[in-house]
């Protein structure tokens, strides 16, 4: 019996594994028609403070943290959290968006916002 | 030193109700104290090495590192908690019979014991590394450090208080009752941890996205709110969830019940809440 349970969880995993390898190729034919963005943190300031990106399409934008401590690019609108080390840059996939304002945060720095507005 | 605690005491909250949880679900196991006592340190441990190598990590795998490790992380966890769910679901029976009995019988409880405790791991792994860069962020731009690690301390004091309020809550109900509950939580636990996932591998460029927000209840219950925090905790809450999140969560409740039905289950009809 707990073999069994255990199988089933197996089983579980497997699934999404399946589902997730099924999706690659769909995802990396997409990859090829995205644009390039860069969001640059300074001195508590994102720049720029708004970036203009294309709605219902899917953008890469490079986050690039220029000081000398950790920072999290966080948007709870976007469903997107990730840590950037200092002097490091990190990779966010976003869209494709309705049209729109999604503002993000330095998680580490609440007052540090900035918006991606899709059009 | 009140940021660094808030903050902490944010991040930590997470893990603090997930191992309340699993506390409560083990009472009565002999030595799971011991058990879950090393998770949590492994799982700190991680945290350590894991915020050192986070650059690294971020910029693998075509910059999607980071996403598919979390993602791999949160679903080796909802595989554990399934498998616990329909251990509980097989044993439970036997388990309420025999009440506080079960103490002595330290065979019946290891396994569970050991899935239980490598959760444990993987929560305090994913939410430490965040307290743990966070910290250094902090410690960065400040010219006394103790005051910081002062308040860092407190939050994480703080947080394991919450979660030792609410096991007093929860151990007062009777132990039959109390595995029913606690395997309830534990499977809106992992149902909401596969919803992550899912968001990881939607931003890692892996799964569609089926709408990026299909509801948003930020202005009922937003992200930030401690509400919001420890619903997220308990059910992977997201005042703007995800089409993929929403299924996977879904997904796995479906999955989990008939499983957990098919092994004999004690399924109380209240998880159609779920």
């Amino acid at each position: 019996m707990k073999k069994l349970a255990a199988l089933f969880a197996a089983i579980q995993l497997a699934t999404f594994a399946a589902a997730q390898a099924a999706d690659a190729p769909a995802s990396s034919t997409n990859s090829q028609a995205q644009s390039d963005y860069t969001i640059t943190l300074k001195d508590h300031v994102w720049s720029p403070t708004e970036l203009v990106v294309p709605a219902g399409q899917k953008v890469k934008v490079t986050v690039k943290n220029l000081g000398d401590k950790p920072a999290e690019f966080e948007s709870a609108t976007l469903n997107r959290e990730k840590v950037v080390t200092p002097h490091g840059e990190i990779t966010v996939f976003v869209g494709p968006l309705d049209a729109g304002h999604y503002s993000y945060v330095n998680d580490f720095d609440h007052a540090t916002t900035g918006t991606i507005t899709a059009k | 030193m009140l940021a660094a605690l808030l903050l902490v005491f944010r991040e930590a909250l997470e893990a603090a109700l997930v191992i309340t949880v699993i506390l409560a679900a083990t009472r009565g196991v002999a030595q799971r104290g011991r058990y879950i006592m090393a998770g949590i340190g492994v799982g700190a441990a991680g945290a350590g090495i894991l915020a050192i190598f986070t650059g690294a990590l971020s910029n693998s795998l075509g910059g999607v590192g980071a996403e598919l490790f979390n993602a791999a992380v949160l679903l080796f966890a909802v595989g554990l908690l399934s498998w616990h769910v329909v251990w509980m679901g097989s044993h439970g029976k036997e388990m309420a019979a025999e009440g506080k009995q079960l103490g002595r019988d330290i065979t019946l409880g290891i396994k569970p014991l050991s899935a239980l405790a490598i959760v444990s791991a993987t929560t305090v792994l994913r939410e430490g590394s965040e307290i743990v860069l966070f910290m250094q962020s902090l410690l960065a731009s400040a010219d006394h450090s103790a005051p910081l690690f002062i308040g860092g301390i407190l939050g994480l004091l703080c947080a394991g208080g919450v979660g030792a309020v609410m096991y007093l809550g929860m151990v007062r109900i009777p132990l039959g009752k109390l595995f029913a509950a606690t395997n309830v939580l534990m499977m809106l636990i992992a149902a909401g941890m596969a919803g992550k996932a899912a968001n990881y591998l939607v931003a890692a460029g892996w799964l569609p996205e089926f709408g990026n927000r299909v509801w948003d209840t930020s202005r009922i219950i937003s992200n930030e709110s401690w509400i919001g925090k420890a619903l997220s905790a308990f059910m992977g809450y997201s005042a703007t969830p995800t089409g993929i999140q929403l299924l996977f969560f879904a997904g796995t409740i479906a999955a989990l019940v008939v499983m957990a039905r098919n092994f004999a289950a004690i399924m109380p009809s209240n998880t159609s809440r779920a």
